[in-house]
């Protein structure tokens, strides 16, 4: 087993002892590396907008996805019905994985099943690569012998890392669903068996209907996953709530579209931010992001003496 | 391929033209690599993109270049049917606009010598005017009226069909396009989605190779979102990396 070798960056920043450049990284399924290389030539590489990169989610047979209509734009963010596409695990380790070890910066492997033991299968599958910095596990998904969420009820997921816990000493983050009573007590949860880190928010839940009026559902999928600025303050809400009962690092996301968005993040308890839905709008979202919120922290002590914060706060609503 | 520069440039819109129910705009991309036809970039208003109907719009939107000047100003074809083609259909010489591009795959040239023959309905006839300009090939074209059908001028010397009889045959374009298909023709559509069908079904009978630009909603344009799939013989495939222009015969069905 050769461990990838990551140049420890000058910041010193590490995440679940993975070196990292800077503190912003993508949410998984909103950044296809490949397909990025294939449309922007190397220059990707150049330029990585991430400190690491987090694969889309791999699931253990190859996935087609939703049928389209697989978007729906909303004021300040959209709806998506995608169905997590993707070659499967062994496609992904003959097609994808070798494509992904060539990126600058450290991998992260998002995996889902549809049981614990498929989870287990794809913990094991990268326990031991060397390509692979670190897992996360998409909780966001029914398990067929419970019924359950897995990530929605902090049982099912105490259970699962039971599971997979044993079978990789790479970190593992587990990726917690807004859509749920607590995601706090399901980081605790996680916590308390064996997670490394924990990453919020997936997209809520949300559907749209035809704009015709006929009563049909828009998207191929029924419903979706709503993303972009109009999810920011709950998800900043969940990361705080997050923060406040456990000690996990913690990778803080939803409607991340600049620095003072990603402070935010950091103000409420994130460790590393995670830049999706405003990649689609402009792939070098996560580089501007790391560089506004570097400015930021750089400049707050000069600032923070320099401004009148009753006249700040009365400026935002005004 | 010719591929995108990696981020968005901002470029200033240098000229607005009517023509008819259509916005012309033209964009100065003085940096940007020349785009091959079919090829398309993801546009984004640099003011005022939100606080439209329905505080939209929010995501970029997906056009082919209807034309690239030598001195690389790319003109784009809109019609103004949802938030984000009004604000765009606003914009005016002297405002900014984000380009990411150019994006997908192109019109492939014709094998074997084969001719060409361009078939283009409404806003569709975008990319086929780049195309005419680098490989002259007659054109017909769908409008729904007359307004509409004064995006005609934009190709040269087009046979017109409009829907309502206003201008040229009365009738759909795919009326015209059997007369004009024999086995030495390869055939380049873009339009709306049941037209593009009726010329698959139609090149498909004729054992004529076809090449089709199609539309789809698209979040990023570079293959990132995995909403622009479309339905192949080889399962669902992403437009903006693996098209827009996909050969007929790989679809058994454009809906």
């Amino acid at each position: 087993m050769s461990e990838r070798e990551t140049p420890a960056p000058s910041g010193g920043l590490t995440f679940c002892g993975i070196p990292l450049a800077h503190p912003v990284i993508n949410a998984s399924g909103t950044f296809d590396a490949i397909a990025a290389r294939r449309a922007f030539g190397d220059a990707l590489l150049a330029r990585f907008p991430f400190a690491a990169f987090v694969s889309k989610t791999v699931t253990l047979e190859p996935r087609q996805g939703n049928p389209p209509p697989r978007l729906w734009e909303l004021a300040g963010g959209m709806i998506n019905s995608i169905g997590l596409p993707n070659k499967g695990l062994a496609g992904y380790l003959e097609h994808d994985l070798p494509q992904l070890a060539e990126l600058p910066v450290p991998l992260i492997v998002n995996v889902m099943g549809f049981s614990r033991e498929q989870v287990a299968e794809l913990v094991g599958a990268f326990g031991e690569r060397g390509e692979v910095a670190a897992l996360e596990l998409n909780v966001s998904c029914p398990n067929v012998k419970t019924g359950m969420v897995m990530g929605a009820d902090p049982g099912e997921t105490a259970a699962l890392l039971d599971a997979v816990r044993p079978l990789t000493r790479k970190p593992l983050i587990v990726k917690l669903t807004p859509n749920c009573t607590s995601p706090a007590d399901v980081a605790a949860a996680a916590e308390a068996h064996g997670a490394d880190a924990v990453s919020l928010i997936n997209t809520l839940r949300g559907m749209a209907f035809h704009p015709r009026g006929s009563g049909t559902a828009w998207l191929g999928g029924g419903s979706g996953g709503v993303s972009g600025p109009a999810v920011r303050a709950i998800a900043l809400a969940q990361v705080a709530e997050v923060r406040a009962r456990t000690a996990l690092p913690i990778v803080g996301m939803g409607g991340v579209a600049c620095g003072r968005h990603a402070a935010d993040f950091m103000q409420a308890g994130a460790d590393l931010v995670a830049v999706g839905t405003e990649s689609f709008r402009d792939p070098l979202a996560g580089a501007r992001v790391a560089a506004e919120l570097a400015e930021i922290r750089a400049n707050r002590g000069i600032m923070a003496s320099a401004r009148d914060p009753r006249r700040e706060a009365i400026a935002h609503n005004a | 391929v010719t591929l995108a520069p990696f981020g968005r440039r901002l470029c200033p819109v240098v000229a607005h033209e009517q023509h008819g129910a259509y916005d012309v705009i033209s964009v100065l991309d003085a940096e940007g690599p020349a785009p091959e036809a079919g090829q398309f970039y993801m546009l984004t208003a640099s003011e005022r993109w939100g606080g439209g109907a329905d505080e939209r719009p929010f995501l970029p939107r997906a056009f082919s270049v209807l034309r690239r000047h030598e001195d690389g100003r790319l003109d784009f074809l809109f019609e103004d049917v949802g938030p984000g083609t009004r604000r765009l259909c606003e914009l005016r010489a002297g405002d900014g606009i984000w380009l990411l591009g150019p994006l997908g795959l192109g019109f492939r040239a014709p094998e074997d010598g084969r001719r060409p023959l361009l078939v283009g309905g409404g806003v569709g006839i975008a990319p086929l005017a780049i195309w005419q300009d680098a490989i002259d090939a007659p054109a017909l074209l769908g409008f729904r009226d007359a307004a509409h059908a004064e995006g005609a001028r934009l190709l040269r010397g087009p046979r017109v069909a409009t829907d309502d009889g206003s201008v040229g045959f009365h009738g759909l374009v795919t009326e015209l396009l059997p007369g004009e298909l024999d086995p030495s023709v390869t055939v380049y559509a873009c339009g709306p989605p049941p037209m593009l069908e009726a010329v698959r079904a139609l090149c498909e009978a004729e054992d004529v190779p076809a090449q089709l630009a199609l539309e789809s909603g698209m979040a990023c344009g570079y293959g990132a979102c995995f909403g622009c799939v479309v339905p192949t013989r080889d399962g669902y495939v992403r437009l903006c990396v693996d098209g827009p222009v996909l050969d007929a015969s790989a679809l058994d069905l454009v809906a």
